[in-house]
């Protein structure tokens, strides 16, 4: 994880499209000048952060499922529990879940887990429009590199 | 009435917390009951699930942006019912 730039997926643990699953893993970075403020003297790391968490997995899945296409935007955070602290270093799994893909939109199902112990959920509705600029297109597909995001994109036509 | 309109009457008053009393079938759901994008996307879902459809509102969004179609041809209640037994029949076709 790299908390200041938001990148908060480290790898692609599993993307399976026939039953729209991913399965990725972050690990909470032992120092960051967020800890400072979120609190001194006991570093955690903020709710929204895992709320985000959930939200970049669930939309390197959607990013998946149309190969490249479309770009997922975070539009509604529903039922979101935070269900205990997580602290500097420790590893997260989180699981997203493809419940519905609408026209231009998409719900899906997150989880975050650590060592087996459930830490948060939430239902998510992202948007799923065209790519804003090819500069972002890009971007994403390089970061989707970075974490072992192995799908190709659609040939034209 | 027929039972479409029942149903995303109902999906609407429950979603967007509006009574159901104030929904009518000449209700436009942007115009006259304020409902926004985000909202009707709840709504939209709702439906899908429904019904077993995938409503196609960016399409429905384009022809309105592109002048080919009105906003009360889709958001006027009636009408988006109308919309989606067609949807239904064509699924089932």
């Amino acid at each position: 994880m790299r908390l200041e730039y938001f990148q908060l997926i480290d790898r692609i643990v599993d993307l399976n499209l026939a039953d729209r699953k991913i399965n990725c893993e972050a690990t909470v970075p032992t120092a960051s000048t967020i800890f400072e403020g979120h609190f001194p003297g006991y570093p955690l790391m903020p709710g929204v952060l895992l709320v985000e968490a959930m939200a970049q997995t669930s939309g390197w899945l959607v990013v998946a499922a149309n190969r490249f296409e479309r770009m997922p935007f975070l539009a509604s955070v529903k039922d979101a529990k935070l269900r205990t602290f997580v602290r500097p270093g420790q590893v997260l799994a989180i699981t997203s879940h493809l419940e519905h893909e609408g026209s231009g939109y998409a719900v899906l199902n997150a989880k975050i887990s650590s060592d087996g112990k459930a830490v948060a959920d939430a239902t998510l509705t992202l948007r799923v429009l065209d790519f804003p600029n090819a500069e972002m297109a890009e971007q994403m597909r390089k970061q989707a590199d970075t974490i072992g995001l192995k799908i190709e994109a659609r040939a034209n036509g | 009435m027929s039972s479409t309109f029942e149903t995303i009457a109902n999906i609407i008053a429950e979603t967007c917390d509006i009574p159901r009393d104030s929904i009518t079938a000449e209700s436009h759901a942007i115009n006259d009951l304020g409902i926004d994008s985000l909202d009707f996307l709840d709504i939209a879902f709702a439906i899908d699930k429904a019904f077993g459809i995938k409503l196609p509102l960016e399409q429905w969004t384009q022809e309105v942006s592109d002048g080919k179609a009105t906003t009360d041809q889709y958001f006027v209640l009636k009408n988006l019912a109308a919309r989606i037994d067609e949807l239904v029949a064509a699924k089932g076709a």
